[in-house]
């Protein structure tokens, strides 16, 4: 069982990490900064917890806040440029970030032992789960009431006139511009929350998996984190939590049995799940289809 | 209200608007015509500020535009509509309207939170208002990009009411329509000035221009050729020339 609540702890985390990509994504800017904003998120929260002995939820909201400082530091620079230009400012800055903790070291003599993070070598010993005492069924608990929390935050910002204001940036700037939205605050808003949700979804990270290091935030990881509201859809949160769930679930672990082979079927089951719904597994007709379903067994309105 | 003053935009060599001087009185419908690539849409950049000056001065209500960024000139009351549609497509009908709400009294009546985190309920009669004034009220719910062109051209015409604009600038709003739409059309454009909205309309189309506007400038080459009254404007030799082509006679 407890399988598959570490498999409920990634898609969860891997869920925050998409999130914070996706609301990045529907002012129309593609990010790979966003493995940045989850390392700081984790090496910040992590040296909280396990150096200073800060309860985690404390921890974690200090994370969060190094996460949207650092987006939204990056995000008024970078947002000057667009397309292509800014993939690469992104990964610039995400890179640059893995390279800072590559080469940081901070670490604090605790009793016999030092810890703390050492460069290449990385973080080990986030300890505070076992610590503390909490299974496995705990800390997923724990993750998902993050994961719902702010999947409704950002639920509830869509149908909101923000939400639609993120849209109408992402669909025609220009227009956009004439009708008196500041580009710069919405994109920079946008970014900022999107670091916040990346910090909190790598500290929930660095302490479920106790051992951090810089290549736990390299561009694969950036990669996916664009990857997962792509092939879910832009339609609404729901889409990056049914590609995390694809993704992690069905093709990561559901295709363990095929051993190596697994690789080259990964990469085309996504083209082949890209081609069957170009607009996302869980698209707009789909979740209309979903909703009247809902309806007609909920009672509903 | 609006006045340019000898404003100049030259793209390298070419002088796309050259030493332009207009004033568009308040409570008008101001007629910018002119043969392809006079400049007419360049104008409308300039007043809105997609384009920077390239020398001269454009001054609103008394107000220095320079510098003044395009979402600033909404807020200060003006604004406009595309040649060519730029409707926020994957929005509804409805939406499109809800995300123009940024003037200042929209800002001064509702706080921060309210503006952009509040639902749909509280601007629910302002918008459907609008929808009616545009005969789109029953198609509200709709995609933007599902419209009949006739209507994209409604749709974007109330997107530019929706931030109560003093002065409006319509680029081209009859491009793409019959007869029977024009007309509708014209009476639409009287209804924004009867409400106490200026209107700077830049238009092809001659018969709806000499029928709704109380004063036309003429530009060719980037230069004002002629301005006056629509009679004045049909009467003037310089234009027939411009527009006929044709003879030193």
């Amino acid at each position: 069982m407890d399988f598959y609540f570490g498999l409920a702890q990634i898609i969860g985390v891997h869920t925050l990490l998409g999130l914070s990509a996706y609301i990045v994504l529907l002012t129309g800017q593609v990010t790979l900064a966003q493995a940045g904003f989850f390392a700081i998120g984790a090496y910040v929260s992590a040296m909280l917890t396990v150096l200073a002995g800060w309860p985690i939820v404390a921890a974690l909201g200090v994370g969060t806040l190094f996460g949207a400082g650092a987006a939204c530091a990056v995000g008024f620079p970078a947002l000057r440029v667009k397309g292509l230009m800014l993939v690469i400012a992104t990964l610039a800055f995400g890179e640059g970030v893995r390279l800072f903790f590559f080469n940081f070291d901070y670490q604090v003599a605790k009793g016999q032992v030092k810890v703390g993070p050492v460069g290449g070598e990385g973080f080990r010993q986030i300890r505070y789960f076992p610590e503390h005492g909490w299974t496995t069924f705990d800390v997923m608990l724990f993750i998902w009431v993050f994961v719902v929390l702010i999947m409704a935050v950002l639920w509830w910002f869509d149908r909101s006139r923000y939400g639609a204001v993120l849209r109408a940036v992402g669909e025609d700037e220009i227009a956009a511009q004439s009708v008196g939205i500041n580009l710069t605050a919405v994109k920079v808003s946008a970014m900022t929350i999107g670091g916040a949700i990346a910090g909190i979804g790598g500290g929930l990270y660095a302490h479920y998996t106790t051992h951090i290091e810089h290549s736990s935030f390299n561009i694969l990881v950036a990669t996916f984190a664009i990857a997962y509201p792509i092939v879910g859809g832009l339609a609404s949160v729901f889409g990056t939590l049914a590609a995390v769930v694809f993704v992690q679930g069905f093709l990561i672990e559901g295709l363990r049995f095929l051993g190596d082979w697994r690789n080259l079927l990964f990469g085309a089951l996504i083209v082949l799940a890209m081609n069957v719904r170009p607009r996302g597994l869980l698209d707009a007709p789909t979740l209309g289809r979903l909703g009247r379903f809902g309806r007609l067994f909920g009672g509903g309105r | 209200m609006l006045e340019l003053a000898q404003t100049s935009r030259h793209f390298g060599g070419v002088r796309a608007v050259d030493q332009l001087s207009l004033t568009v009185e308040e409570g008008r419908i101001f007629g910018l015509i002119g043969p392809n690539g006079s400049g007419k849409s360049t104008t409308v950049n300039l007043v809105t500020g997609l384009l920077p000056l390239t020398s001269g001065r454009i001054t609103f209500r008394g107000a220095d535009l320079g510098g003044v960024p395009v979402h600033r000139r909404l807020a200060l009351g003006i604004a406009r509509t595309f040649q060519n549609i730029r409707l926020f497509g994957h929005l509804t009908v409805w939406q499109n309207l809800w995300v123009a709400q940024n003037s200042p009294e929209d800002h001064a009546r509702r706080g921060f939170l309210a503006r952009w985190l509040g639902g749909s309920r509280r601007v629910r009669a302002e918008i459907g208002e609008l929808l009616e004034f545009s005969g789109l009220a029953h198609r509200q719910n709709e995609l933007a990009s599902n419209l009949a062109f006739g209507e994209q051209r409604r749709l974007e015409l109330a997107r530019a009411l929706a931030a109560r604009p003093k002065l409006l600038c319509l680029d081209e709003p009859a491009a793409g329509m019959n007869a029977e739409e024009i007309g509708e059309l014209a009476a639409r454009i009287r209804a924004i000035r009867d409400r106490g909205v200026t209107v700077l309309l830049i238009e092809h189309h001659m018969e709806l221009v000499m029928d709704v506007t109380d004063r036309i400038a003429v530009l060719n080459f980037g230069q004002k050729i002629a301005e006056g009254t629509p009679a004045e404007v049909q009467a003037d030799r310089a234009v027939r020339t411009a527009y006929l082509g044709g003879g030193d006679k």
